[in-house]
């Protein structure tokens, strides 16, 4: 196990690079998620104040 | 093509894709990852440094990749005037940033340990740079200016303008004397590295490309939302203003 996280010495740059992968892609897919949460909470709020408009459209 | 054209459609269709795409993703970057810290062997001359090259490579394929789409989306919303186009290839630009980062990042940690630096300013990692300043002025147009269309129009020509740069990217390594390496995956004559570490990066590979279509699904969703938003705004503003014009005209009636 000890191996395993000393990468053959090579710890400093091998984890900091799954690292920092980690980081980018998860901030990035979490953020991709909250866009799409806050859009359509937005969404369903306008469509709820005008119902003589449209009558119960399926969720986009 | 068209068919995918109306957004309702487009919203019917990718929230059924969603669910498996996400867990498509799930599954193959862990299995990808198990692959490539615990299964890979060690390279005999790199060490265990070489398993930053299952992360480092697709990276880079996918800054490219992504790159490619948002040029191809903004050209077709440029010619085509295709109702979604031009939110896709907005969708993209955080994307293909996020992965242009990480393959500079880890092939700077990759470096330093094998070349004995940091960074160098030869071709392949000097257009890699420019790679991400385009993404970085993309993204910066389009919050730049407030008229969505004038916006949409200046980022797809910044885009287009900016494909010239993969080209010079993908042949730097054979154009120019680099530190870099030249190509071992995607070349004429088949891959030159051994099967034991080429499966693992097929595996991430594919992992990130199931990544990539979930994050461009989401965005663009939120897109077209954020766009149906705006229309039923402006609708309701010009409602109320004309029901203030009628109450005022009915009020100075009954003063009258």
């Amino acid at each position: 196990m000890r191996d395993f996280f000393a990468m053959g010495g090579y710890a400093e740059y091998v984890w900091p690079a799954f690292a920092i992968t980690a980081i980018v892609m998860i901030w990035l897919a979490a953020s991709s998620r909250r866009m799409v949460s806050t859009a359509q909470r937005r969404l369903d709020a306008l469509q709820a104040a005008r119902p003589h408009r449209r009558k119960k459209e399926p969720r986009p | 093509m068209h068919r995918f054209a109306n957004p309702a459609r487009f919203m019917r269709l990718s929230g059924k894709v969603l669910p498996w795409a996400g867990a498509v993703t799930v599954l193959l970057l862990g299995f990808g990852l198990y692959l490539a810290l615990f299964v890979a062997p060690p390279d005999y001359q790199q060490g265990e440094t070489v398993r930053i090259m299952f992360i480092h490579v697709p990276a880079a394929w996918m800054a490219m990749l992504t790159y490619a789409i948002m040029a191809l989306a903004s050209a077709v919303a440029l010619i085509w005037k295709h109702p979604l186009a031009d939110l896709a290839a907005k969708s993209c630009a955080p994307i293909g940033a996020g992965f242009t980062l990480i393959a500079l990042v880890t092939g700077s940690l990759w470096g330093e340990p094998m070349w004995g630096t940091w960074w160098v300013w030869d071709a392949r990692l000097t257009s890699v740079l420019i790679l991400l300043f385009l993404y970085l002025g993309y993204i910066a147009l389009w919050r730049a200016i407030d008229d969505p269309q004038k916006a949409a129009r200046a980022a797809a020509i910044l885009a287009l303008v900016g494909a010239v740069n993969l080209p010079i990217i993908k042949f730097s390594v054979n154009w120019w004397n680099t530190l870099h390496q030249p190509a071992s995956v995607i070349k004429i004559g088949g891959p030159s590295i051994d099967s034991s570490m080429l499966w693992p990066l097929i595996i991430m590979a594919l992992g990130f490309h199931a990544y990539l279509v979930t994050l461009m699904l989401w965005r663009l969703r939120a897109e077209v939302m954020t766009r149906k938003i705006r229309v039923l705004q402006l609708a309701q503003a010009q409602e109320s203003r004309s029901q203030e014009g009628g109450a005022q005209e009915s009020g100075m009636e009954a003063a009258s």
